[in-house]
């Protein structure tokens, strides 16, 4: 039995904080949940946090360019927060600089970063 | 050049998902025993959570022998990933970035290439593949 990454929901926004070691398996698994959930909800926004997690591997960060890209289709933001510094790196060097992935180094920020573009895209109509 | 092993090696089954969690974890617990620094360590590891997928996915499953080592008065540790699995028959290609035969970004051997010090690449198709790789201390 895997594991599954639960999926809080915070007023418009969804919230996934990553706390354990990922098997391949709950990578998957969490990608699937987080579209249905945003769906269900009709949720605008999405953070990963990532704080805990020590590596991110081409598997995790290919999970989090779809992640991104679904939620976007699903007319929702996805912002991953907390990255390593040691991580970064890591990715850059293996060749992964996640483009399509919004960031911002904390969860705060995170979430001022979905609100202000939701206001933005608000303004437009 | 001589790597000397520093203690008695450690093997890791690699025939499922979570064989992968356990063989990046003993990986993690040797590069600190060793002093890496903390981007060494998380490049390390990561190294080795591509190679053992590759092991598992591509190559039927096999396992990981794991070691401390020392040279020149360095410490490091030094991996192998080991499969009797199809082989690959293009080495060249396979190191090439954003090649895959499988459905992965075609990172995973190229990417731990660049991530580590030492690596080595024996594939013999039909009878299976062996990396072994090593990352030393600065």
């Amino acid at each position: 039995m895997t594991d599954r990454v639960p999926i809080l929901k915070l007023g418009r926004v969804l919230l996934v904080s990553i706390q354990i070691d990922l098997e391949d398996q709950t990578v998957l698994d969490l990608q699937d949940d987080l579209a249905e959930r945003i769906v269900t909800t009709g949720a605008i926004g999405v953070v990963i946090d990532i704080t805990a997690l020590e590596i991110v591997d081409s598997f995790v960060g290919r999970m989090l360019a779809n992640a991104a890209a679904i939620s976007r289709m699903l007319d929702a933001e996805t912002v991953v927060v907390g990255m390593r510094p040691a991580v970064a790196i890591t990715l850059v060097e293996l060749g992964l600089s996640l483009g399509g992935v919004r960031t911002a180094l904390t969860l705060e920020k995170g979430l001022a970063l979905l609100e202000r573009g939701r206001a933005t895209s608000a303004d437009r109509g | 050049m001589t790597r000397l092993a520093e203690d008695v090696e450690q093997t890791v089954p690699i025939v499922s998902n979570d064989d992968v969690v356990r063989a990046r974890q003993l990986v993690r617990t040797l590069a600190q025993q060793c002093g890496l620094s903390l981007v060494d360590q998380t490049k390390l590891v990561t190294a080795a959570s591509e190679l053992a997928r590759n092991t598992l996915v591509y190559g039927g499953g096999g396992a990981m022998h794991c070691a401390t080592v020392r040279r020149d008065g360095r410490r490091g540790v030094h991996a192998v990933f080991e499969d009797s699995g199809p082989g690959i028959p293009d080495l060249d290609l396979a190191l090439t970035d954003g090649w895959t035969s499988g459905g992965g970004l075609g990172l995973g051997l190229s990417g731990a290439r660049r991530l580590v010090d030492d690596f080595e690449l024996d594939s013999r198709t039909g009878v299976g593949t062996k990396v072994s790789v090593t990352k030393w201390a600065r």
